[in-house]
């Protein structure tokens, strides 16, 4: 009992600096969040902004610029076009990324260890590098950066969009692959099942989760890429690069209501992608 | 009876390790057969030979008198049940067991039918709709063994299944085991690298050792007349005596222990010359009246222990080596120091080589 009352003064003394401390890092924390999102409150606030001119103070709240934004014929066509883009981009991403990651799990091939790190390089480089390169070679192979249009937004951007963003279909794959165990491909052979079989009931449902998320990612990033868009649009631009023209003539609230829309579409696609993860624990 | 199956000479390599070396085996059908033995002894590569999962590179197996060589794992009429369960995570129990009736294109009523019924037999009927995650270890358990029996295969393999349960899940589950061996005349091939379990279950025991059957036989005589001294280490708890040459004299051997020179009853692994050892099971050694015939050694007791079942007395004979004996339950236990003239029934000492 005599020991009770040293233990409780130790912790007394120690009390003042934890509270500070704890403070101290609630403090930072707080202003870390703060400089991320508070520009993106800011935007999303002045799609609502009744004015226009994007000023202080706030004239709250219409929705009429986003009734701009649906009549603005430059701005519905890029949306179309982002969307196809990304729809293009990541179906084109799943059929050359799911059989490379397969490729990387399941062969030995001289150079593997050596693919396996720069498999990520075109998600890594810059994507001005990304641009030139893919430039220069359509030019070289005399594909014009409008072909295609306005079917697609030009094989191009498609086949570029599709080329920088196939490493993150890759990697995800290939991550969960590795942590597929394979003992369960060999207890579908063992009940019967031919390996055809045993890759469309077993391996395929078991990694789908990590297949369907790389999608939603590939998807979101083609939606809002501009470095390498920027590159090889043809005639028909893209969202980002829609809101990157308007914006040369001054900051309007239709600018945040575009920037809002696609801030939601990338909101909901990311929480698709975080429930599948979870649900792949 | 014709066996349902058959390994003859077969030998499996990885790289310059040699997993399995020249296995004959022949199984019974309705046999209970356990391949024990510890990690490294080739008896998981013999099942996976079996299964098809493996190819051996020389050697023949036989199910049913017909060669499996070529056969991928799909086409061979057994299966497994795997060490982990390998459960298909993402389907529930149903359909986890009527994974390989579907695969054989079972008419809808027959399936749901027949995996009622293995889900019954394993007493696992009302978790039908779960996922394999949703279930604790001894049901994961349960669904792998229906998922396996509900396709009638000729030959049922089983890897170490209950390896990740606890003590007295396990116990059950032996028991369980053994009892639709009996049920369904099922053969039984079942990989182990616990000797109780196999002597729990087993109509007959092959104890490998680097990748050759040491011994093949009943769990009684496996126990009561281990051919070697490797066999008689790993079964059960024995003392292990001596490692001095011994001389043969047709079926008993004389060997030096403790100083002494001590009669046994010699194992097919004697051989003149070379080093031999007296094993005799704790339980068969006994205080000697002052003329009892038989072997005799003398012993200190250094340590006694009460483990519930057994009192324990470890002694430690002139020469050094220690010796254990399961001290009579009605006997007031000897204090540490007692000078004790220990003997056994003359056919309990064996004399090994290793």
């Amino acid at each position: 009992m005599t020991a009770l009352p040293l233990v409780e003064s130790k912790g007394r003394r120690r009390a003042a600096p934890t509270d500070l401390w704890s403070h101290a890092l609630w403090l930072t924390g707080t202003g870390v969040f703060a400089f991320i999102y508070l520009p993106l409150l800011v935007v999303i606030l002045y799609a609502f902004h009744d004015a226009n001119i994007v000023a202080w103070p706030f004239h709250p709240f219409t929705l009429r610029w986003f009734g701009t934004l649906v009549h603005d014929r430059g701005m519905v066509d890029a949306a179309g076009a982002s969307l196809k883009l990304a729809l293009l981009a990541t179906g084109l991403a799943l059929a050359v990324g799911v059989p490379g990651a397969f490729v990387l799990d399941r062969f030995e091939f001289p150079g593997k260890a050596a693919f396996e790190r720069l498999v990520l390089l075109p998600l890594i480089l810059p994507g001005v590098i990304t641009g030139v390169a893919l430039l220069t070679f359509f030019s070289f192979v005399g594909l014009s950066l409008s072909s295609g249009f306005p079917l697609v937004p030009g094989w191009p951007v498609v086949l570029g969009h599709g080329a920088a963003l196939t490493s993150v279909v890759v990697t995800q794959v290939y991550a969960r692959l590795r942590r597929f165990d394979r003992v369960l491909e060999e207890a579908s052979l063992d009940l019967y099942a031919s390996a055809w079989q045993t890759f469309w009931y077993v391996t395929l449902p078991v990694i789908r989760p990590a297949v369907l998320g790389s999608a939603l990612l590939v998807f979101t990033l083609s939606l809002d890429e501009i470095a390498v868009t920027f590159f090889l649009v043809g005639r028909q631009n893209t969202i980002p690069l829609q809101i990157w023209g308007l914006l040369r003539r001054g900051i309007t609230p239709e600018v945040n209501a575009a920037a809002t829309v696609v801030f939601a579409v990338s909101v909901v696609v990311i929480v698709i992608w975080a429930r599948l993860l979870r649900e792949d624990r | 009876m014709a066996p349902i199956l058959e390994l003859q000479s077969v030998t499996k390599r990885f790289g310059d390790f040699v997993a399995v070396n020249d296995l004959s085996l022949t199984v019974a059908p309705g046999e209970f057969i356990t391949l024990l033995g510890a990690s490294g002894s080739g008896k998981t590569t013999t099942l996976r030979m079996i299964a098809g999962f493996e190819h051996p590179d020389s050697g023949e197996i036989l199910m049913d008198g017909r060669p499996l060589t070529g056969l991928p794992p799909n086409r061979r009429d057994l299966n497994t049940v795997f060490q982990q369960y390998a459960l298909f995570p993402h389907l529930t129990v149903r359909q986890n067991v009527g994974y390989g009736l579907r695969m054989r294109s079972t008419p809808a009523p027959e399936l749901d039918q027949r995996v009622g019924e293995a889900l019954d037999m394993v007493q696992l009927g009302g978790l039908t709709g779960r996922l394999p995650r949703q279930l604790s270890g001894g049901q994961q358990q349960r669904v792998a063994l229906a998922r396996a029996l509900v396709n009638r295969p000729k030959v049922l393999l089983l890897d170490e299944p209950l390896g990740a349960l606890d003590l007295k899940l396990r116990k059950e589950m032996q028991l369980e085991l053994k009892h639709l061996n009996r049920q369904l005349g099922l053969t039984f091939l079942y990989v182990t690298h616990d000797q109780e379990e196999a002597l729990t279950m087993s109509d007959r025991i092959a104890l490998m050792r680097a990748g050759r059957i040491e011994q093949l036989s009943g769990p009684r005589e496996m126990y009561e007349r281990p051919s070697s001294r490797y066999v008689a280490d790993f079964i059960g708890e024995t003392n292990m005596l001596g490692g001095t040459a011994a001389r043969r004299h047709g079926d008993s051997a004389r060997l030096t222990v403790g100083g002494q020179e001590i009669q046994a009853t010699a194992t097919a692994s004697v051989r003149d010359g070379d080093p031999a050892w007296l094993t005799v099971r704790p339980e068969f050694v006994q205080v000697a009246g002052p003329d009892t015939a038989g072997p005799r050694l003398r012993a200190t007791v250094t340590e006694t222990v009460f483990t519930g079942q057994v009192t324990r007395v470890f002694a430690r004979l002139q020469d050094g080596s220690g010796l254990t004996m399961h001290w009579p339950a009605a006997d007031s236990v000897p204090a540490p120091g007692t000078v004790l003239d220990l003997t056994w029934p003359a056919e309990r000492g064996l004399c090994v080589g290793d």
